[in-house]
This record gives structure tokens, sequence and C-alpha cells, in this order.
């Protein structure tokens, strides 16, 4: 029951929020959630870690948005086209990674992803530093014309839950609870007599195309793709929001994304504010230390709070559930 | 004389140029092996640990006038004191938990680093000079060898192959591969195992802020340089597997020839030449040229 009103609430909320923020921004707090969710589903329920998403996220980026200036498609055939190109790559580093565990996989997917970035860097078709721009958005389906931001805010959204609720799906799905069991003790699932090889490799190809979504959905949004998306300080970026949030959790990638995101855009503001509060110059410095900040909530984040914000109210929450029942 | 079409002139520059980086592959993954042998965790700040060793020696010549050879010995011993306050303030705390969380540890530590030594110097490249003692080059004949670099691969491999003798062959070094065995018994034999991991750590870290030195003056100091290096590292360790101190070392030394002769043959593919290695390594051996398969 309460969950139901959780929900109701939220949504509530999120169809409200483009009349009462800035819906650009809204969009790109979307984006980046489902692009921690999609990470996730590694992370929190495979329990692989994988430090090369930005591949994917940002391929995904640069084929939506080479298909939508060079080709004219239509943006949802984009949307599919970058989705594919997730799960293509997807595919081929997974087969790899999955050759070792642990944190050599880690190490793979970190090794591979700059590989993807050094060819985004270097290929004409990317436009290297300079990224593609003036992508545009185009109309959905031909009917909905997406230039105007509401209407891209509403399938943005739909994009979104419609994402969260396959990961949400395939969680608690048989396989979901296979790839559980792969993360508790790999040697039991094999003994099982489970191909663990492949659970793992499919978990990766969907985390991929979900990650790829996300990327194109981006750049449908904010009309440009630059190398920031697929350099290792973007996979970098997305641990961070899942472990902020809470490894393991369905809605905590969504906290965690967003917090980082805001951190990002407003972290200059808040210096400012603490320029005016306190009277210490230092702090106006803050808007260009993102990397320092990031590094700190990062050092923080995993020697106190391992299991993140939704984690932590979890288990608090527990605590208070049994304290009561022994009363 | 000529190989395969490339003359010999062409050729040896980029040879050496591959040793010099080979080098610096060698004595990281080295640091690297060294370190998860002994605290199973895979120390992301590597690559940030030999950007500040870098930047220690710039300081140290450019702003307190020190020479480059106080600086050699100063510079790793620093870095090593910062390695021991990261592990006993930081890295002490996880040994009980999945590795994952000591590379996402040392992945923030990096990140913090960067962007201290960002605030200070930019992301512009700061250059310092060769030391006067190795200025010049010397004519071999076959081709002209500038001194400095062939300092950095003699004194990489000096230390390398120090850092193996004393693993390998000395009493200190047997408690150190006890440790990676079975620590429990060790320190059940009295050895301060704590305290082992704590100096192992610091050593570790000191090897990548003495490549760091060497590093400065043949290349932009920037505070971007070590996560650039660090990743090819990663690539290197998973090529090698982290087992072995020798085959650390050969596997670093290889994959800067190997880089060195792409730069001849084929220029476009020398950055990611290593990468590719890497992938067909995965697909021939999984657990690495020196990894023993579990």
């Amino acid at each position: 029951m309460n969950k139901k009103i959780a929900v109701a609430i939220t949504l509530a909320v999120a169809l409200a929020a483009p009349f009462i923020g800035y819906p650009v921004f809204l969009m790109k707090l979307l984006c980046f959630g489902l692009f921690a969710c999609a990470f996730n589903l590694l992370i929190g329920y495979t329990g692989l870690l994988s430090f090369g998403h930005a591949a994917f996220f940002g391929s995904a980026g640069y084929v939506a948005g080479h298909a939508l200036t060079v080709w004219g498609v239509p943006p949802e055939l984009a949307l599919v086209l970058g989705t594919v190109a997730g799960a293509l790559i997807g595919l081929v580093m997974g087969m790899l990674a999955i050759r070792r565990q642990g944190i050599y996989f880690s190490m793979i997917t970190l090794a591979l992803a700059q590989v993807v970035y050094f060819v985004a860097l270097k290929s004409p078709l990317t436009h290297g530093e300079d990224g593609l721009q003036g992508v545009p958005r185009g109309r959905l389906f031909g009917a909905i014309d997406l230039s105007n931001d509401l209407a891209m805010y509403f399938v943005v959204l739909a994009i979104a839950i419609a994402g969260f609720a396959l990961i949400v799906r395939i969680v608690h799905s048989p396989f979901g609870q296979v790839l559980s069991a792969i993360k508790e003790n790999e040697p039991r699932a094999i003994s099982l007599g489970y191909d663990v090889d492949r659970y793992k490799l499919l978990a990766f190809v969907l985390s991929a195309a979900l990650a790829g979504l996300a990327g194109a959905t981006k750049t449908l949004v904010l009309g440009f793709e630059t190398l920031t998306d697929v350099n290792w300080t973007m996979s970098g970026l997305v641990i961070l929001m899942t472990l902020v949030g809470g490894m393991g959790t369905l809605v905590g990638p969504i906290i965690g994304a967003f917090i980082i995101i805001a951190l990002e855009n407003k972290l200059g503001d808040v210096g400012t504010f603490l320029v005016n509060t306190t009277g210490i110059e230092w702090f106006s410095t803050l808007g260009e230390s993102v990397g320092m900040v990031t590094g700190l909530i990062f050092i923080a984040c995993v020697l106190l709070f391992r299991r993140g914000i939704v984690g932590e109210i979890g288990a608090a929450l527990a605590a208070i559930g049994k304290k009561s029942k022994l009363a | 004389m000529e190989i395969f079409g490339k003359p010999l002139q062409v050729m040896m520059p980029q040879l050496l140029l591959g040793l010099v980086n080979g080098s610096f592959y060698a004595m990281l993954s080295l640091g690297l092996a060294v370190i998860f042998g002994l605290l199973n965790v895979i120390n992301f700040s590597h690559g940030a640990l030999y950007m500040m060793g870098a930047f220690f020696a710039y300081i140290g010549v450019t702003t307190f006038g020190m020479n480059y050879w106080v600086m050699l010995v100063v510079a790793p011993l620093a870095v090593g004191i910062v390695g021991i306050l990261i592990e006993k303030t930081m890295l002490r705390w996880l040994y009980k938990l999945d590795h994952l969380y000591g590379l996402l540890l040392t992945f923030g530590i990096t990140l913090l680093l960067e962007g201290v030594f960002r605030s200070f110097f930019g992301v512009s490249g700061q250059t310092m000079d060769v030391p006067a003692a190795l200025s010049g080059v010397t004519d071999l004949g076959f081709m002209v060898l500038p001194n400095y670099r062939a300092w950095v691969v003699l004194a990489s491999l000096g230390v390398c192959l120090a850092t193996w003798f004393v693993i390998e062959k000395t009493r200190l070094g047997a408690y150190l591969r006890a440790g990676t065995e079975n620590p429990k018994m060790v320190e059940a034999f009295g050895i301060n195992v704590p305290l082992m991991v704590t100096l192992t750590y610091g050593f570790g870290v000191a090897l990548a802020g003495f490549a760091g030195v060497l590093a400065a003056p043949v290349i932009n100091v920037t505070p971007l340089m070590g996560s650039n290096l660090i990743i090819v590292v990663f690539a290197v360790v998973v090529i090698g597997g982290m087992g072995s101190i020798m085959g650390s070392i050969l596997t670093g030394l290889g994959l800067g020839i190997i880089e060195g002769l792409t730069r001849v043959y084929y220029p476009e593919g020398s950055e990611v030449v290593v990468f590719v290695v890497m992938v067909i390594v995965l697909l021939l051996r999984p657990a690495g040229l020196f990894g023993k398969e579990k």
C-alpha cells in the first residue's frame, strides 16, 4: 500500500516538475537517472563492476546524433539506432571482459572503453574535439514536434519510466534471480548448473543497451554530443551516482544521479553562497573544482556510507522495525 | 641498413622511445603487482601518485632551487609518505570488504589529487630541464642516443631488478611472499604484518613517484599525465597477470617495445596497440601471460 502511494506521489511530482523547474535540466536528470539505473543492473544485481559504461553512453549519443544530423532519420529511429549501438559494443566488450573475474573484469572494461574513446577522438564522424553540434530534435512519429521543451520532456519521462520498469521487471524475473545468485556466490551458481557466463553476458548487453538508450536520449535533448561522454571520467561519474544513491537498490541510482548532476551544475552557486556567508574567498573557486569535490564524495561514500542514501535509509528503517517488534 | 623497409635511423629512436615508455609501464605495473599481492587492492591512484612524483620534482627544482639528483631521492620518499598516510587513514578500513571498494576508494583519491594539482597548476603542461650531466647525446654510429633517455631506461631497469632481487632472494622478501600467501600464519610467527602492509604500499607508490621524477624532464608535466598512463598500465597488468614480479617487468618492457615498433610501421595504431594486444591475450590465454589458471 505504502509503495503505491509513493509511486503516485513520484508520478505527480514528475508530471508537475516541468511547469515549475527548467525542463532541459530536468530531462538531463532523467537521462542520467536511467544511465545510473542501467549501470546498477550490473553492479547492484550481478556484482560486476564495469569501468567502461561511458563507452555505451557516449557512442550511442554519437550514433543517434549522427543519424539525426547527417542521415536525417526521425527521432524514434535515432533512439533505436543508439540503443542498438550500445548493445553491440556491449556484446563485444562483454564477451572479452567476462573471460576474467573480479578486479580484472573492471580493468578490462576500462581499457576497452579507452579504445572506444580513441576511436571517437580520431574518427572524422565524431568531429573530434568539437563534437557534434546542432543536432535537430525533429518530430516524433512525424506528429509530435520535439522542439517544444514540454513535449520533449514528457517523451523523455516516458522513456525513463519504460527503461526503469524494464529494469524492475528484469530484477524480479527468474533471470534476475539467477543474476543475484551469481552475485552472491558464483561457484555455487555454476554447481547448480547455470551457464554463468551466458547470464553475465546477457546482463552486460542489457545494461549496455539501456545505457545506450540513455545516451541517445541525452543527445536528442541537448542537441550536441562531445568527448566528455565517452571519457573514463564519465564511467567514474556513473559509478559515483550509483554508489551515492545505493548499489543494489532500485531507486537509489536515480536519486544519486539527481544529486551528482545537480551538484555539477550548482557547485559554483554553492561556492558563491559560502563566500558570502563565511567570507572565505577560497570557496569562489569551488565551481571549477568539481573533480576535487566528486573525489571527496567518492572517498566519503566508500569509507562511511557504502550502502548509499537509499540503502542507509532502508537499513535504518529495518532497525527501527526490529526494535518496535521487540518492544 | 634496413629492417622490413624501414631505415635503422628511423627505427632506433622509436625503439628507444618504446623502451622509455616500457620502463614506466614496468615500474608502475610492478608497484601495482606488489601492492595487489599483499593488500588485495588495485591501486587506481598509482597514476595520480606518479603525477605527484613528477610535480614534486618540478616544484623542488623550479621553486626551491634543488638539484635533480636530490629530487630523485626526495620526491619518491615524499610520495611514499603520502602513500603511507593514505594506507593508514583510509585503505586500512577496506581490507575485509570486496576488492571493488579498494578500487573505488583509490579512484576517488585520484580525482581528489588531480583536482588539487589542477587548482594550483591548471591543465596546461609544465616543462622541466634535463639535468646538465645528462643533457648531451652520444653518437653510437648507427644512431644518436640522447643521454637522458638512456639514463631513464637504465635507472628503471636497475630499480626493477633490485625490487625483484629483494622480493625473490632476501629474507625480507620471503616474509612478503609469505604474507601474500597467508598473512595470519605470518603474523603468528611474530612478524608485524600491518606494518609490513603499510610499508609495502608506501614502497609501491614510491616506485610510481620515482617513475614520475624520471619522466618529468622528458614529458609535459600535467595533472592529467597519470590517468592517461594508468589505463594503459591496467591493460599491461591484464596482459601479464599480477602473479609474477619478473612477469610484470618483462610485460611492461615488451609492450613498450611493441608500441615503439607500431609507431614506426603504423603510427595511427600506436595509442591503441597495447589494448589490441590485451584483446588477443584475453582470447588466447585469458589468465594472462604469467598468470595461473584458477
